[in-house]
């Protein structure tokens, strides 16, 4: 049964004149990982500021779990755990006392909080260094740690913003691992924030793209791109060597292939073919050009990515065909 | 024969005996400390099952970080050094204060808080001065270093009430400073008590109570005053200058400014008598709107119990007055107002403070 545990509705947030976030309305499902996407700015972390009732949106509401969180923030708190922005814990304290800190905030029992934190720790992979104190934690470790510092409460919901910024490729793949697999085990909605789309295009079960405090689009990346580029949603390479130097046959190679179903558009610059397609043409474009007698060098297919989205929206709506 | 059987008979009886006996006793041994270790366990399971409320899971870390920091050692040295000092000057001139038909002769003890040579204060100006320094530095730093950590977001994540982190931490702040406070007094008061040899009457004993008392709600002023800057201000090097500026204001440029002011205002010599009184109260009005001058007005009339008025007094009122001291009770009903402006001023630096962190968007540093 699928049911919204995050419901945004007409959210609107501003700073005097700026307006940080711009009615925005979405909706999360439960048990699904979404990756909220945008540039630095957009206002991705205002929006999960209001999710948690630490900052009032100027009008619209937040409902998690089916509560309200800007009148109702204790109790959201209770189901959802955040992950914020470089995540600090207390330097002088040993990993394992800031977790059953944590843990005794949220009502545990000490002797609970100790189980509890020491299963976590080995959960994330920490438990040889949980008697060394936070401040020698490492960037990677401390992101670790504070992911056990959220499971800590036994979320339902957990928001993460921008857990990946600062972590090396080996501890972000380890980490967006750690976080699939215990969502996927656990049943947890996750909702992560991110400007690196790689790393969220690998995890998320569907993205909402985030530009100047407005959800411009949302769903899974393969949609999003199928909507985005519905004239266009692969461009196919082909390099080629003209074996006879003869202009008449690239010219007619060039009608060709203009001809063949699902191509939309075609360009030919420096021996190569740019050729934009809505379905895919691959097989059919390489038999015509092996037929017409001319060296082809090498085909490549590329399809868009969130790359492509990112950069077609985010940067001014560049052509990238 | 016989008789060496005898003696063996008898040597294995009493090793027998011996053997029983050790092993009773190893029994026991065992039994009691199982049954210790029961008790133990049991406790420490019961320790470790206990609820506790998350307000008091906050205070108590709090406290714990006070008490592990350099900062709060230093300033114990400091403070306890400046103490002794005072108490040693108090000592060695003890006995030049004790003079025949003294009002104040009944109340021996609390000299050893007041009396000074003039090469170092008394216990009661060492405490008016290094006081503000107290609070300020338990204070100075209690919001903004946790946003600048990144821990406070992680806090305010939690399920718990926004306010409890600033009430945790005047709470915790305000006891160790009690616990202080108390300690010192107490251990002048011992000293006192071990050098000089005549122990504190009862009402010598509770106005020194009351002073230490008077002494905390005093702290607790600078305390929310570094507090509120704390959340004002993001650097905490900024707040403890804040802090230090309006201490340093209070304590020598507000005297300075406030004689400047009666010099050019002072009526003449040939004024009528309810001109002088109306600017002596204009004065004495400036001079109270500092926290350390209604300090310093309480203790003083709580440990010297001579003082009788804190206002102007006509030949009127003077005449038949008998040079005695006041009692407790007349002492602490002539400080009520100095007091509430105390407490007052304390309530007004804990609102302003509540209502700007909670009024404030809590971002990652």
């Amino acid at each position: 049964m699928k049911q919204n545990i995050i419901e945004l509705t007409d959210l609107t947030k501003k700073y005097g004149d700026y307006t940080a976030v711009n009615h925005l309305n979405l909706s999360i499902n439960k048990g699904e990982i979404f990756g909220l996407l945008g540039p630095n700015g957009a206002g991705k972390s205002t929006t999960i500021l209001m999710m948690l009732g630490l900052t009032d949106p100027t009008s619209g509401s937040v409902n998690i779990c089916g509560i309200n969180s800007t009148n109702n923030p204790i109790e959201v708190k209770r189901r959802v755990g955040y992950l914020p922005e470089d995540v600090g814990f207390y330097g002088d304290r040993t990993a394992m006392e800031n977790l059953v800190y944590t843990a005794q905030l949220n009502g545990f029992s000490l002797s609970g909080a100790r189980f509890k934190a020491e299963q976590l720790l080995e959960r994330v992979g920490l438990s040889l260094e949980m008697h060394k104190t936070a401040g020698k934690y490492s960037r990677g470790m401390r992101q670790r740690l504070g992911f056990a510092d959220v499971l800590i409460k036994n979320p339902e919901v957990i928001i993460m913003d921008e857990p990946t910024l600062g972590i090396d490729p080996k501890g972000v793949r380890e980490f967006l691992r750690l976080i699939v697999q215990l969502s996927r085990e656990d049943g947890l909605t996750v909702l992560l924030s991110s400007h690196n789309l790689h790393q969220v295009q690998q995890v998320c079960d569907r993205v909402g793209l985030f530009v100047k405090g407005k959800l411009i689009a949302e769903g899974d990346v393969n949609s999003l791109s199928q909507k985005l580029f519905a004239d266009q949603l692969l461009t196919i390479e082909a390099g080629i060597s003209p074996l006879n130097n003869n202009g008449s046959t690239i010219a007619e190679l060039h009608d060709k292939l203009v001809k063949i179903e699902g191509v939309t558009n075609l360009n030919f610059i420096s021996n190569t073919f740019h050729i934009g397609c809505n379905q895919d043409a691959t097989q059919t474009i390489a038999n015509l050009i092996v037929q017409s007698g001319i060296g082809l060098n090498y085909l490549h297919k590329k399809e868009y990515g969130l790359d492509d989205i990112y950069l077609r929206y985010f940067e001014g709506g560049e052509n990238h065909g | 024969m016989i008789s060496t059987y005898v003696i063996l008979k008898e040597v294995k009886i009493m090793d027998k005996a011996i053997n029983n006996a050790s092993q009773t006793r190893m029994s026991w041994i065992a039994k009691v400390s199982a049954h210790l270790h029961g008790i133990y366990a049991k406790n420490e399971h019961k320790k470790g099952n206990i609820f506790m409320h998350p307000f008091r899971v906050m205070v108590n870390k709090e406290i714990s970080d006070h008490v592990r920091s350099w900062r709060f050692i230093i300033l114990i040295v400091i403070i306890s050094l400046t103490c002794m000092g005072s108490l040693y000057t108090s000592l060695t001139n003890i006995s030049d204060a004790v003079k025949p038909n003294d009002p104040e002769g009944t109340f021996f003890f609390l000299k050893l808080f007041t009396l000074s040579d003039g090469s170092l204060p008394s216990f009661l100006v060492f405490v008016g001065f290094l006081g503000p320094l107290l609070g300020i530095s338990l204070g100075f730093d209690a919001v903004n270093s946790e946003q600048n950590k990144g821990t406070l977001s992680r806090v305010m994540a939690q399920p718990i009430h926004r306010d409890y982190l600033i009430n945790a931490k005047f709470v915790a702040a305000l006891m160790v400073i009690s616990i202080m406070l108390f300690a010192l007094g107490f251990l002048v008061m011992g000293l006192g008590l071990i050098t000089i040899g005549v122990p504190p009457t009862p009402e010598e004993f509770l106005r020194i109570i009351f002073f230490i008392l008077l002494s905390i709600v005093y702290v607790a002023f600078w305390l929310n005053l570094s507090i509120l800057f704390s959340i004002r201000f993001r650097q905490a090097a900024t707040s403890a200058l804040a802090g230090i500026a309006v201490w340093l204001f209070t304590t020598i440029f507000y005297g300075m400014i406030v004689n400047l002011i009666a010099k050019a205002i002072e009526p003449s010599k040939m004024a009528m008598p309810n001109q002088v009184l109306s600017y002596e109260k204009l004065i004495m009005f400036l001079e109270r709107l500092v926290p350390n001058q209604l300090f310093s007005d309480a203790t003083t009339t709580l440990l010297v119990p001579s003082v009788r008025s804190l206002g102007p007094l006509t030949k009127m009122q003077m005449i038949g007055a008998i040079p005695s001291p006041l009692p407790l009770g007349q002492s602490l009903l002539l400080v009520w107002p100095q007091v509430t402006g105390l407490i007052a001023a304390t309530v007004v630096c804990f609102a302003l403070s509540y209502f700007i962190f909670m009024k404030s968007e809590i971002r990652s540093r």
